[in-house]
């Protein structure tokens, strides 16, 4: 397998990976949470900075022209990389939230009271509780799909959901606690055959294999740059054209402006009606660095040595007695969540901390997903193509350590 | 025993520890014999927020002195919350008031606090305080 080959090289160029925490090696496994950083990306940032600063878009020097240049040059890497139709139907936000924050608020023009929307209970918080807000001043009803057992969407229930009234459907490709991976391709099909739109929650699916917004003929697709080894504060927002072009815009200022008088404001095309004031560039121009980054390794290298890790770790948790894998979904990403007996997550997580071992606790902002399982939290692993064997290895010992001592 | 004491106490206690891990199994063990909330009790007006696990904390007052009792289900928590009480139960709300909350660092354990545990840590020292002060005024 060509990533294990050169695992070390590619761990070389996460300088994050040397790092000692609490006098043990790092040991990361949140990768859900966020990735770690390649020096490309690092650089790019430092590179911005030193030689290019400048305000893209409106100078006519020379700095401005390169700034606006490499900005617009990393929309063009996700309009490739999404398989988008044009660069106007990708906008950049400050993460996944924000994008989908947008265009929630942009259907605030196309619900009317009584009017549904569904979501799933595999949701992660960000994409319930803006919706929620739609539903309040919308008078609006929110529908949700149901799970099962296995971490998996219900979608003969989703069937039963979907109506007339159905104005847009919003769900993850990926769960966040669970790391299922959900038949979004159906639910499109269906949303679209009675006229709801579809918007994907993407920020876990990105990561871990290539999507084709046009393959999915999905209306929405969001997802976070600092999940594809990327900086924190950037988000992409693709949209169809079309839907863009409905959407009134989200906020107001510099930028997304064609024409400013105090009679009246005309708005800027597509993509700038979304990108009011002045962006994160140095932060774009990264993005774009990281997702280079990650296709030259491939998407398919990284899937297939990502569902190695996750075999791999799911068989050794499952020799600890008292282990229980929360999300048996035979199609899902290389995240494990799981608990220990009655012993609290939260002790679990505490004690390998301090072995240097970094694993997320808790509810992972889908307090749902606990609530169906009658759990107050997992502990969550969740891997990236530069975490290694010897790691995963590493965790048993620990977990053993800790469960001796908690027991 | 006045507060300042039993904290000095406390510290010297976790001192005879070097590694984290000793720390931890005593602090797993004190947690054992923390008083515990009666059932009446363990309610959610009682939890204590910004804590991953939960933490139930109620007082009384009796004689002029306040009683602390908890209980949680993370044991590590439980240890933290029994350091507090062991500190700050049967003294006058005056005393609690008055006190200094800063043994908890001299232990060594906020270092191995995640932002959670300590913003829990600064609530639970936080609903102590507040129960010290709504019993002087009613004292």
């Amino acid at each position: 397998m060509q990533v294990l080959k050169n695992i070390e090289s590619i761990r070389n160029d996460f300088p994050i990976l040397n790092t000692k925490v609490n006098g043990n090696q790092l040991i990361y496994f949140d990768n859900a949470a966020t990735s770690q950083t390649p020096n490309c990306v690092i650089d790019s940032i430092s590179d911005y900075y030193k030689n290019l600063n400048s305000n893209i878009h409106r100078g006519v020097h020379k700095l401005s022209q390169l700034a606006t240049e490499k900005y617009e040059d990393s929309r063009r890497k996700f309009k490739e990389h999404l398989n988008a139709n044009c660069t106007s139907e990708i906008i950049f936000t400050s993460g996944t939230t924000h994008s989908i924050n947008l265009v929630s608020n942009g259907f605030i023009e196309f619900l009317n009271e009584g009017d549904e929307i569904i979501v799933s209970q595999l949701e992660h918080h960000s994409n319930i509780v803006p919706w929620q807000m739609l539903c309040e001043k919308t008078g609006a009803v929110m529908k949700v799909i149901p799970m099962n057992e296995q971490g998996e969407l219900k979608v003969s229930e989703f069937l039963k959901l979907l109506n007339n009234k159905t104005k847009i459907v919003f769900i993850n490709h990926v769960s966040n606690a669970l790391g299922t991976i959900n038949p979004i391709e159906t639910i499109i099909e269906k949303s679209h055959a009675i006229g709801a739109a579809v918007l994907i929650d993407g920020a876990q699916a990105a990561p871990h294999f290539e999507i084709d917004v046009k393959k999915l003929n999905v209306d929405f697709y969001v997802f976070s740059a600092h999940k594809l080894c990327g900086p924190t504060g950037v988000g992409i927002l693709y949209g169809k054209k079309e839907w863009l072009e409905k959407l009134p815009p989200y906020q107001g200022g510099g930028e997304m402006i064609d024409e400013v008088s105090f009679e009246k404001t005309t708005y800027a095309e597509l993509p700038n009606k979304f990108e009011a004031g002045t962006p994160n560039i140095a932060g774009v121009i990264a993005s774009g660095i990281g997702l280079d980054y990650i296709n030259n390794i491939g998407l398919k290298n990284i899937k297939e040595y990502e569902d190695y890790l996750l075999d791999y770790a799911t068989s050794k948790l499952k020799e600890i007695e008292g282990v229980k894998v929360y999300g048996e979904s035979k199609n899902k990403t290389s995240v494990i969540s799981f608990n220990i007996g009655e012993i609290h997550p939260y002790d679990i997580g505490s004690v390998i901390d301090n072995l240097g071992i970094a694993v997320r606790t808790g509810h992972h902002c889908a307090q749902p997903i606990m609530d169906y399982f009658n759990i107050p939290g997992t502990i969550r692993i969740s891997f990236c193509f530069y975490n290694t064997i010897e790691e995963i290895d590493f965790l048993i010992n620990a977990l053993k350590k800790a469960i001796k001592m908690l027991s | 025993m006045k507060i300042k004491d039993i904290q000095n106490q406390i510290v010297e206690e976790f001192d005879i520890f070097d590694s984290w891990m000793d720390k931890y199994e005593y602090l797993i063990e004190l947690g054992k014999s923390v008083p515990i909330i009666s059932p009446s009790n363990k309610k959610d007006d009682n939890i204590i927020k910004g804590c991953q696990s939960k933490v139930w904390l109620h007082a009384d007052i009796d004689n002029g002195f306040v009683k602390f009792y908890a209980d949680s289900d993370a044991v590590i928590t439980k240890g933290i919350i029994s350091l507090l009480i062991r500190a700050f139960s049967n003294q006058k709300p005056k005393d609690i008031i008055e006190a200094k909350m800063d043994f908890i660092d001299k232990i060594g354990l906020r270092q191995h606090l995640s932002p959670n545990r300590a913003n829990g840590l600064n609530n639970m020292i936080k609903k102590i305080k507040f129960y010290a002060i709504a019993f002087s005024k009613t004292n």
